[in-house]
C-alpha cells in the first residue's frame, strides 16, 4: 500500500518536471490533467476508514474538477488566444530542469526537519506537496505567459492538497468540496481574464502589461 | 560455476548482431515490407571481413588504430556484465565506473580516428557525439549509482545477480525512472532515433554514421560488430535493472536474451513512430533523463 502511494507521488513530482521541461501550452495543460487525476487517485489511497461518502465523493469530485473540467476550460482558452508555445521565458527549459532536483533535495531536507501533529502515511508526502508548491510558484515567476501562470496556480493548490493529505485526513468533506469550488471559479475567472487582455492588447505576455497605461 | 561465465561471453559474441536484424524486421513490420532477413548482419559482417581495405593517403596509424582498439575495448567490456544471473567473466567492487569509462575510451579512439581523416564534416560528427555523451554518461553512471546503493554492490555482477533481486526485495519506483533514463541513454548512446537516424547517410545533422564514412572492410566490420556488442552489453544492464530474476538460472538467462530482444522490438517501435528530435533539443531530452536518475538516487538515499 504504501508502495503504491509512493509511486502516485513520485508521478506527481515527474509531472512537476514535466511541466518545468516543456514549453507547448497544450502538453502543459495536459500533464496538469494527469496531475489532478493523480491526487484523484492519491485521494483514493489514502483514506482508510472503509466505504464511506467521504472515499467516493472526494476522488470523484477531484478528478472531474482537475482532471476533465479545468484542462477543458483551459484549452478553451488556449484555443481562443491564438498561442502556441512559451516563447523565451525568464528561466529556460534547461536551467528549469537542471535546478529542480536540488529544489527537490531541499524539499526533502525540510520535510525531515518538519515534525508534524500526525504521522504522515508516507515520508515522501511532504517533500512531494513541498516541491509542487514550490514548481508552481517557479513556473508564476519565470514563465511570461498569462495561461503558465493559471497553470502554476493550478500545480501550487495541488501541492497544498497533497501537504493536506498528510495532516489533515479527517477534514470534513464540505471543507475540501469548498475548497475546490473556490479553485474552480478561480480558474473560470482567470480563463476569462486572460481571453479579455488578450481581445483588448493582442498578447498575454504578462511582463509587458505593467507598461499598459488604461 | 565457470562454465555460466563462458556461456554468457558466448552469448554477447554470438548474439549480439542479431538486435540489428531485429530492429530492422520491426521497422519493416511497421513500414508494411517484408524487410531484409533476421540474420542479414551476420551476412554483411562476413561480406565486410572478406573485403580489402582502402584507406586514404591523408590519414596516419590514428586511423586505423580506431577500429581495432574500438573491438578490443568493447570485448574488455564484455567481460564485466552479467546476464540474468550468469556473472560476468570479472567481477570486482567499482566495475562500473570502469564499464562506463571503456565505452568512453571506445568513443575516443573513435573520434580522433574520425579527426585524423582530415575531414571537416567527420569533424563536426565528432564534436556531436563528444557532446551529447558528455551529456548522457553523467545520468548513466548515477541512475547506475541509485541502483547500486539500493543493492548494496558496488559491482555489476554484484547488483544484477545478488539475492536482493527478486520480485520481493523491488523498489517499482527506483527501477523504472532508472530504466526509464538508461533506455534514453540507450538510445543515444548507440545513435538510435530520437537523438540520430541510423539509416541517414550524408546528411548534416547525423552523429555516428558521420565518423566513420571513411572506414572500409574489414575495419568498417570490427565498428559494425563492435557497436552491436555495445547495444547488446547496454541492453544487458538495462534488462539487468529492471527485470526481476525468479532463482533459476537458465530460466533467468532465458528471460533476459528474450528481454533484450524485446527492447530491440521497443527501440523498433520507437524508430518507427518518431522523427529524430531537432539537434538542438537532443540536449533537454538527455537532462531529462539526467534528472530522472538523480531523482531515483535520491529515492534511495532519503
Amino acid at each position: 500500500m504504501t508502495n503504491l502511494v509512493d509511486t502516485v507521488l513520485i508521478l506527481i513530482i515527474l509531472t512537476n518536471l514535466m511541466l518545468l521541461g516543456s514549453s507547448r501550452l497544450r502538453t502543459c495543460i495536459f500533464v496538469v490533467a494527469m496531475q489532478g487525476i493523480l491526487l484523484g487517485a492519491l485521494a483514493l489511497l489514502t483514506e482508510n476508514s472503509g466505504l464511506t461518502i467521504h472515499l467516493i465523493l472526494l476522488p470523484t469530485v477531484i478528478i472531474c474538477l482537475k482532471g476533465i473540467i479545468f484542462p477543458f476550460l483551459l484549452f478553451r482558452t488556449l484555443r481562443d488566444l491564438n498561442v502556441q508555445h512559451e516563447v523565451e521565458p525568464f528561466v529556460g527549459y534547461g536551467t528549469s530542469l537542471v535546478l529542480s532536483p536540488l529544489v527537490l533535495v531541499v524539499c526533502i531536507w525540510l520535510g525531515s526537519q518538519l515534525s508534524l501533529p500526525v504521522e504522515a502515511i508516507s515520508s515522501l508526502v511532504v517533500p512531494a506537496a513541498f516541491f509542487s508548491i514550490a514548481c508552481g510558484l517557479f513556473l508564476i515567476i519565470s514563465r511570461k505567459k498569462a495561461l503558465t501562470q493559471v497553470l502554476g496556480y493550478l500545480v501550487l493548490e495541488n501541492g497544498i492538497y497533497v501537504f493536506g493529505v498528510s495532516i489533515a485526513t479527517k477534514q470534513p468533506v464540505l471543507v475540501e468540496l469548498g475548497i475546490l469550488l473556490d479553485v474552480f471559479v478561480a480558474i473560470f475567472v482567470m480563463g476569462i481574464a486572460i481571453y479579455h487582455i488578450n481581445r483588448e492588447f493582442d498578447h498575454t505576455d504578462v511582463d509587458r502589461l505593467n507598461k499598459l497605461k488604461g | 560455476m565457470h562454465l555460466e561465465r563462458i556461456i554468457n561471453l558466448l552469448l554477447v559474441i554470438v548474439l549480439s548482431p542479431l538486435i540489428f536484424g531485429i530492429i530492422n524486421r520491426t521497422k519493416a513490420i511497421f513500414a508494411g515490407r517484408t524487410g531484409q532477413p533476421l540474420l542479414q548482419s551476420y551476412y554483411d559482417l562476413w561480406k565486410l571481413f572478406n573485403k580489402g581495405a582502402v584507406y586514404s593517403q591523408t590519414t596516419s596509424w590514428v586511423f586505423r588504430l580506431g577500429p581495432i582498439v574500438g573491438l578490443a575495448v568493447v570485448f574488455a567490456t564484455a567481460t564485466l556484465v552479467p546476464l540474468g544471473r550468469l556473472p560476468a567473466v570479472i567481477a570486482f567492487d567499482g566495475d562500473i565506473i570502469l564499464f562506463a569509462y571503456l565505452f568512453g575510451l571506445m568513443r575516443f579512439f573513435t573520434v580522433i580516428s574520425a579527426l585524423d581523416t582530415g575531414s571537416a564534416f567527420e569533424g563536426m560528427g565528432a564534436s556531436r557525439e563528444v557532446m551529447f555523451s558528455a551529456l548522457a554518461e553523467p545520468a548513466f553512471l548515477i541512475g547506475l549509482a541509485a541502483i547500486s546503493a539500493q543493492r548494496h554492490s558496488l559491482s555489476l555482477t554484484g547488483m544484477f545477480t545478488g539475492a536482493d533481486t527478486a520480485f520481493g526485495a523491488y523498489i517499482l519506483p527506483v527501477q523504472l525512472l532508472v530504466s526509464f533514463s538508461i533506455f534514453i541513454v540507450f538510445l543515444a548512446e548507440n545513435s538510435r532515433i530520437p537523438v540520430d537516424d541510423p539509416n541517414t547517410h550524408l546528411e548534416l545533422t547525423m552523429i555516428h554514421e558521420v565518423m566513420v564514412l571513411d572506414n572500409s572492410g574489414p575495419d568498417f566490420g570490427f565498428i559494425t560488430y563492435s557497436s552491436a556488442l555495445k547495444m547488446w552489453l547496454l541492453g544487458a544492464v538495462l534488462v539487468g535493472v529492471l527485470v526481476p530474476s525468479n532463482g533459476n538460472v537458465w530460466i533467468d538467462m532465458s528471460l533476459s536474451v528474450v528481454s533484450i530482444f524485446v527492447l530491440a522490438v521497443l527501440v523498433g517501435i520507437v524508430e518507427s513512430s518518431m522523427a529524430r528530435l531537432k539537434l538542438l533539443r537532443v540536449p533537454q531530452l538527455l537532462l531529462i533523463a539526467n534528472a530522472l536518475s538523480i531523482l531515483a538516487l535520491i529515492l534511495v538515499l532519503r
